[in-house]
């Protein structure tokens, strides 16, 4: 590829996107900065920008180890075990939507039947439902079913499909040649076995797209737990992290951001190993009407 | 191409979708139904409802603080959605050009929105910090030239509403994303055709681009504002709703009488149902008024 030559306007757009990308870059950049330093460097009002480094800086790695520890040693808020009930309801959650939302997907996209464009337009419009118009009753509703003190409010639902992700599987089903179905018909398979070992088979990139954003949907849940979750030893780390912070009204500040680096740091780590799916998948979500 | 409509029958189109059929009738009907009723009861939660007709809906609108979450909520949507839009609009734009890095910097775009809210808001907290935090110390002295003292931010009465703005418009990689994607989509001999009528820069991008992709902005727009309309979890942890009620937003509101106060969760639910007939309503609106404005490429689209 040729890249054209560097005309003025185009330096001046270059200039603008450096900005822009150092702008949206800066609050993590902070975070970090902040998180390996002692606390003792941390609030200091009047200091100028310089001193964002911590000094001297090569004492920098015992800092970020004191911080890091602290943390996770600390003794009410116990950020390990949040870790391990996010990994336990995300997982269950992404397992149950990739599973539940493939087959109705197919069921959209490749069976033949009366009514399924109805159907589909009907779950395309329950997207559009908020939140917290319903959360109040759906508290109630697991209540009755003793559901709250539990996981369950957070991944069951997840096994019943989930309609972002059902209209990503069949717009990727959708692409997939017809003739396929045929030949597979022609084989004897019925719709189940088609399913199985022709279209799922297939359909692998698709799968980890929707795998991805509904963990990260579901990392960064906080208004779920928040209203399900009563009891401190089932928190997520979203609410660990809330808790953290107001647990004694003046954490401080490095420790903050350490804790919070613990929280995005799966996240950034998930996103540099799927940066070209994630971003294509979440380009899609714009594109439902097409 | 394929006449073979409805070569299956509904009993096993029905069965293959019957997991979101059972989920969406019992996640999402039966609360929505309880809801209606609730939104007619007194029901504090631990009592059984008790009926009450509209008294719910009739107190909403003598609540002052019913009219102040209400307000606020507009302000945040009315300004948050065209800012977003624009900015990733511009950024989209930008990205496009294909300048060297523009991956990295898509990158660092996107990033934003994958991270937990609860965590960018401690980010921001820290950031925003009025005292300490980075942008005062980058602020405060640029605003000494001027005699000025660097705004207070959250603790500011007036400043805490444009921050939870600022922080909301650090998660628009998304729509950056869905913008690149249909701005690549407008036919390079389109832009070439207005070039040699003499449109460029801005001109071409309002007369000739923006026409091309408005369905997708106003479908982005119209997500926009219902997500806006719920903003909850950026203020709720970097402000609650303060200073006073400077950035007490109409979920907040709604949760605080669902789990807070009392709590009286038939009044939770009509103020639930005022927000779906809001989010309706908007919806409407703006499908309706653009109509005209917005060009859906080809017949069968």
């Amino acid at each position: 590829m040729t890249s054209p030559r560097l005309t003025p306007a185009r330096t001046l757009s270059w200039l603008l996107l450096i900005a822009f990308a150092f702008a949206f870059a800066l609050p993590l950049i902070w975070m970090f900065l902040t998180s390996v330093k002692p606390g003792s460097q941390t609030v200091l009002a009047g200091d100028g920008v310089l001193s964002v480094l911590p000094t001297p800086l090569s004492q920098t790695p015992q800092y970020a180890a004191d911080n890091f520890r602290s943390v996770l040693t600390d003794p009410v808020v116990d950020f390990p075990l949040y870790l391990r009930n996010t990994f336990v309801v995300t997982i269950l959650s992404v397992l149950g939507t990739v599973i539940s939302s493939a087959v109705v997907a197919y069921g959209f996209a490749r069976v033949q039947w009366q009514g399924r464009n109805l159907a589909f337009g009907l779950m395309l419009a329950t997207m559009m439902i908020p939140f917290p118009v319903i959360m109040g009753p759906l508290y109630v509703l697991f209540k009755e079913l003793g559901w709250i003190g539990t996981f369950k409010p957070l991944w069951v639902p997840a096994w019943f499909g989930h309609a972002f992700s059902i209209f990503l599987l069949r717009q990727f089903f959708l692409g997939i040649p017809r003739e396929l179905n045929d030949a597979a018909k022609i084989d004897g398979c019925n719709h189940w076995q088609t399913f199985t070992r022709v279209i799922l088979p297939i359909s692998k990139p698709a799968l980890t797209v929707v795998a991805l954003l509904h963990f990260v949907f579901v990392w960064n849940d906080f208004l779920g737990p928040l209203i399900f979750l009563t009891d401190r030893n089932q928190y997520t780390l979203a609410l660990g992290l809330q808790l953290y912070q107001s647990q004694t009204g003046n954490t401080p500040w490095n420790l903050l951001m350490a804790a919070t680096t613990i929280v995005i740091l799966p996240v950034i780590i998930m996103f540099l190993i799927a940066q070209r799916a994630l971003i294509e998948g979440i380009a899609t979500q714009g594109m439902r009407e097409a | 191409m394929s006449t073979r409509r409805h070569e299956d029958s509904v009993r096993t189109g029905l069965l293959w979708i019957s997991p979101w059929l059972l989920g969406f009738t019992l996640f999402l009907l039966t609360p929505l139904a309880m809801s209606v009723y609730y939104s007619l009861s007194d029901y504090p939660v631990l009592e059984r409802p008790v009926f009450i007709g509209l008294a719910n809906y009739k107190r909403l609108f003598t609540d002052p603080t019913f009219w102040i979450v209400l307000k606020n909520t507009l302000i945040f949507s009315l300004v948050f959605v065209p800012a977003s839009t624009l900015l990733a609009l511009g950024l989209a734009a930008l990205l496009n050009k294909e300048l060297p890095g523009w991956k990295f910097a898509r990158a660092i775009i996107v990033l934003p929105t994958l991270v937990p809210a609860a965590a960018a808001a401690m980010a921001w907290l820290w950031l925003l910090n009025s005292d300490a935090g980075l942008i005062n110390r980058l602020l405060s002295p640029l605003l000494a030239v001027f005699n000025l003292a660097a705004p207070a931010w959250l603790q500011s009465r007036f400043w805490a509403m444009p921050a939870i703005i600022i922080v909301s418009l650090w998660q628009v990689g998304q729509s950056v994303l869905i913008y690149q994607a249909a701005l690549r989509e407008v036919p390079e001999s389109l832009q070439e055709a207005a070039e040699l009528d003499g449109l460029t820069g801005l001109r071409r991008f309002w007369h000739v681009t923006l026409p091309m992709i408005s369905p997708v902005v106003l479908f982005n727009v119209v997500i926009g504002i219902i997500g806006a309309m719920q903003v909850f979890v950026f203020p709720f942890i970097m402000t609650n709703g303060g200073p006073g009620t400077a950035t007490y937003f109409y979920s907040m509101y709604l949760y605080d009488n669902a789990f807070l106060f009392g709590p009286q969760m038939g009044y939770a639910c009509a103020m639930a149902w005022v927000q779906m007939m809001m989010v309706g309503a908007l919806t409407w609106l703006l499908f309706r008024m653009s109509r005209k404005k917005v060009h859906y490429r080809g017949g069968g689209a």
